[in-house]
């Protein structure tokens, strides 16, 4: 009996949300805005992919706020792993002579491939925050196949405290340019060209930048205290 | 297409519901790296390749180190 009248309830909660969401149409463009930055985003950004112009320019704002998160959970993490345990040498194993010289061979492509991402983003798909993915991607693989490999810790800090200093800098100086914090105040040039879009590619290269340095931060203390 | 799309939608259902039944937790963050990359696929079928790309590095490789990583300080197998 309770068996009939649970699956009777299930019933009319499924019947309910799927008449209330048939009603929705789903891929109409409710809103003016998307259809602005479609026609007007090349324009007035000088950046050929939309979705950059829209994360770092009409939406600069919102992506500090994102990078300053990513920053506040490496600090966590590395407080809470240096404060639970001391620092303590492993005895590791050398890996195979195959790993180690496949590793020492695609370390460098993926470092380019990396930087390639994040300082085409305003010109193709990707950005600062896939560039910086894939550079600490290749980090991980450093310290999976070479062990006794390891970034410098301070190299590692400056390249994540540069790059969140260029991007607040770059913004406060809109700020004295323009009147508006993030403004574009250099010339647009000419789309699809490289140096083009103002300050688009500087902030995206300031946040691959951060965004590598944290996540291979994040690993290395996480291998590290293992 | 639609077959290819429905395929990698049912393949990523049985790598979600096979990450939250195995015991051996390293298969079950196998699995569940398996579906980010399915994700990642289809976030590029859906003609949003900047999404797929943080996502495959994201999702498949470095949530899945971490996951590991951890795994490997504390205990393989869920009881």
């Amino acid at each position: 009996m309770r068996r009939i009248v649970s699956i009777l309830l299930l019933i009319i909660v499924a019947l309910g949300i799927s008449l209330s969401l048939a009603k929705i149409p789903f891929g109409a463009p409710k809103t003016k805005v998307g259809r602005h930055y479609i026609d007007e985003g090349i324009r007035e950004t000088g950046a050929a992919n939309i979705v950059t112009s829209v994360v770092v320019n009409y939406r600069g704002f919102d992506t500090l706020g994102e990078v300053t998160v990513l920053f506040i959970a490496a600090i966590g993490l590395g407080a809470v792993l240096t404060a639970s345990g001391g620092e303590k040498k492993r005895k590791t194993e050398p890996a195979s002579l195959v790993l180690y010289t496949g590793c020492r061979l695609l370390f460098p492509l993926i470092l380019v491939f990396g930087t390639y991402i994040f300082i085409h983003g305003h010109l193709t798909p990707g950005g600062g925050f896939q560039g910086g993915a894939i550079i600490a991607s290749g980090f991980l693989l450093i310290y999976l196949g070479c062990r006794e490999r390891r970034i410098s810790r301070t190299a590692s800090n400056l390249a994540e405290s540069l790059g969140g200093l260029t991007f607040v800098v770059i913004g406060l100086l809109g700020l004295v340019f323009g009147g508006y914090f993030l403004l574009n105040f250099l010339p647009k040039g000419t789309a699809n060209t490289l140096f083009s879009a103002g300050i688009i590619p500087i902030i995206y290269v300031a946040i691959g930048f951060k965004v590598g340095s944290e996540l291979a931060s994040i690993i290395d203390n996480l291998i590290e205290e293992s | 297409m639609i077959f290819i799309v429905s395929f990698l939608v049912v393949l990523m259902l049985v790598g979600a519901v096979a990450a939250s039944i195995f015991r051996d937790l390293i298969s079950a963050v196998i699995a569940a790296a398996m579906v980010s990359l399915i994700a990642s696929i289809l976030f590029y079928f859906l003609q949003a390749p900047d999404v797929a790309m943080a996502e495959a590095a994201i999702g498949a490789a470095l949530t899945a180190a971490i996951f590991i990583i951890a795994i490997r300080r504390t205990k393989r197998y869920e009881e």
